[in-house]
């Protein structure tokens, strides 16, 4: 029994663990890199916004494929940590001055630790699946509620950040200046996670993710591997926030603490493929354009826009349940297992 | 204060009621598919606006058009189900859950394009004075629908416990396989399930209709409310749930008079926080998961 679960584990863990790149898949993200690098010289303000939000949604993804889809530890509420992000650096700015260069600092030194407390309560007891994903959802709502009703934190009208279009405070001239800043951080996170496949602690993650019991009798301590994705996860995710803050100069409690933004975080995981390494970056390649698209023409009528957004999204999901590169992959099997017949076909005639 | 006190405490058993009527949906949906429903608050408003258009075209009160009301959610439920549920029903849950967000998402956004964000509002004539008793007022539409609550529970119980198709939806949420084995159309009874699920949510946003102003995004209030009752009930427990929503309207009325409204919900969602670590079998629920 044990025997077979290693290897079925084993088995499992190299299917999604395999690291080395194909050529054309390592010329498309040089590609995709030099893209984004040198659009903001080839593309007006309106067109960088929607590149800065699809890099800033392919970030906030990639944080939670990290925990999610990685370690299958499934969060509803990564809005506590962009908002815990969001509010410190911008606190710190407008209050005492603090450089959002060094505020996002705390920002991460407190989601980690909400991260781990939400971690602690709900790994000690167990909690799995649609359950924890509900316990991460109430802590956001809670997080809500305190932000709205604290004076200190600016209560519902939120805080507002004066633009000084200066860069020590994390404020561009142009648009340049926030496309390369989210650049990088999706850059990061992604080779983070391209790295993070290769070491024993990715492996665990996945085995996690496919059988916590059985990982855990092969000796995986399943609790640490769990806290150290879930605090690693929740640190990233506040970065998120600070960025947003840093580029709209506006954050209330509706805005960064509401489901909306941990729903943001899982669509393009699940449009592109949950727990792969480019699939959150493609899935926000194609969910934002939608968005911004939808935005623009059917602005005439009120809702009709979500209407559609919405649609997409249950279409997509149904059609697409392994996202597109789940697609690719199962398309590239099946020319393959084609191939193969063909061969052998071939052989048997000559025989 | 003892008047307050006792005034909180029936306006909150009345709205529990209604709560626990809606949570019982999802309840149930829990119960038999495994799926958590994150469109249940978006169909809590369908209900609402279901009634709101017959009666401010025809001018017949929520409570007549009832029946109306229960069979178009169930018709909408099934339909929902066959549609969209059914070819995910045994894809991860984050598929699932945020294909019942976006369902909520259309759902609300549609009532925005039909009905716009502008508040509603349903007086009833005779309905609108409250009935005296001493310094103690009750609301009339509450008292109403608390009335009609447990009739409707009474009839969702024996519906489940005394009819075929009701042991046909208990099979089911027991064991899957089995059922399959034993001849049910899981498929169809999965929609049958999922179509009362929304009908309780369709009769709690009827009831509500008269109590509350009414806009599309109005249900995204109750959404979580349902949660942690039917958590609190025991996911799949009815009179669990019902428990639980009395409860809850007791918990939430007390908690707005004496912290203030808005931090009322605070004192729910630490419930719920509560309840998920330490009893997520719910009140009745057994030790063991």
């Amino acid at each position: 029994m044990e025997k077979a679960l290693t290897t079925s584990l084993i088995r499992r863990t190299s299917r999604s663990g395999k690291s080395a790149m194909s050529l054309p898949q390592i010329i498309l993200m040089v590609a995709a890199i030099i893209f984004f690098a040198v659009s903001p010289y080839l593309f007006s303000n309106y067109r960088l916004n929607l590149i800065i939000n699809i890099l800033r949604i392919a970030y906030l993804a990639q944080c939670w494929n990290l925990m999610s889809g990685y370690c299958g530890q499934f969060s509803f509420g990564h809005a506590a940590f962009f908002g815990i992000g969001a509010y410190a650096s911008s606190l710190l700015y407008t209050e005492f001055g603090i450089s959002p260069w060094a505020g996002i600092f705390v920002g991460m030194a407190l989601a980690g630790l909400i991260g781990a407390v939400i971690g602690v309560l709900s790994f000690v007891y167990n909690l799995k699946g649609d359950y924890f994903a509900l316990v991460t959802l109430a802590f956001a709502e809670i997080f809500c509620v305190v932000a709205k009703n604290t004076e200190f934190l600016k209560a519902a009208q939120g805080i507002s950040i004066t633009f000084k279009k200066d860069w020590t405070v994390m404020q561009f001239s142009s648009k340049a200046g926030y496309v390369h800043m989210a650049l990088i951080m999706v850059i990061a996170i992604t080779a983070f996670l391209m790295l993070l496949q290769k070491t024993r602690m990715g492996k665990y993650f996945i085995a996690i993710r496919e059988n916590e019991d059985a990982a855990r009798a092969l000796g995986i301590n399943t609790f640490k591997y769990k806290m150290i994705a879930l605090v690693l996860s929740a640190m990233l995710t506040s970065v998120a926030g600070t960025f947003y803050a840093q580029y709209y100069l506006h954050i209330d409690p509706d805005i960064v603490f509401v489901s909306g933004v941990s729903v943001d975080a899982i669509i393009p995981c699940i449009l592109g493929g949950v727990g792969t390494v480019f699939g959150p970056i493609i899935g926000a390649c194609i969910i934002q354009p939608i968005s911004e698209f939808t935005n623009v023409y059917l602005a005439g009528l009120p809702g009709m826009n979500m209407v559609t957004y919405g649609l997409i999204l249950v279409v997509a999901i149904i059609v697409l349940p392994h996202g597109v590169l789940g697609l690719a992959d199962s398309v590239g099997k099946k020319i393959k297992s084609k191939k193969e017949e063909v061969k052998s076909v071939r052989k048997v005639r000559e025989v | 204060m003892a008047v307050s006190i006792t005034q909180s405490l029936i306006d909150g058993i009345l709205m529990g009621g209604v709560y626990a009527l809606a949570a019982l949906g999802v309840s149930l949906i829990f119960g038999v598919m495994k799926i958590t429903n994150f469109a249940h608050g978006a169909l809590i408003t369908v209900g609402m606006f279901i009634s709101y258009l017959i009666f401010s075209t025809m001018g017949i009160s929520p409570y007549v058009s009832l029946p109306v009301t229960v069979l178009l959610m169930f018709l909408l439920g099934y339909g929902i189900q066959r549609v969209t549920i059914n070819p995910i029903i045994n894809a991860p849950s984050h598929n699932q859950l945020l294909l019942t967000q976006g369902l909520s998402i259309v759902l609300e956004n549609m009532l925005l394009v039909i009905f716009t964000a502008n508040y509603k509002s349903m007086s009833l004539p005779g309905f609108d004075k409250a009935i005296k008793l001493g310094m103690i007022s009750i609301n009339k539409p509450k008292l109403i629908a608390f009335t009609l609550v447990v009739i409707a529970s009474f009839a969702v119980y024996i519906l489940l416990q005394k009819t075929d198709i009701g042991h046909a939806i208990s099979a089911t949420s027991v064991q899957r396989e089995g059922a399959v084995l034993m001849g049910i159309k899981v498929d169809r009874i999965n929609a049958i399930a999922f179509g009362i699920g929304v009908a309780c949510a369709g009769v709690a946003g009827a009831l509500l209709a008269p109590i509350q102003y009414i806009s599309p995004t109005v249900g995204e209030g109750f959404q979580l409310k349902c949660f942690v009752i039917a958590v609190f009930g025991g996911l799949g427990n009815i009179w669990g749930a019902v428990v639980a929503g009395l409860i809850i309207g007791i918990v939430e009325s007390l908690a707005s008079l004496l912290l203030g409204g808005s931090w009322s919900e605070m004192v729910i969602y630490l419930i719920f926080i509560l309840v998920l670590l330490f009893k997520p079998t719910g009140l009745f629920g057994k030790k063991t998961r």
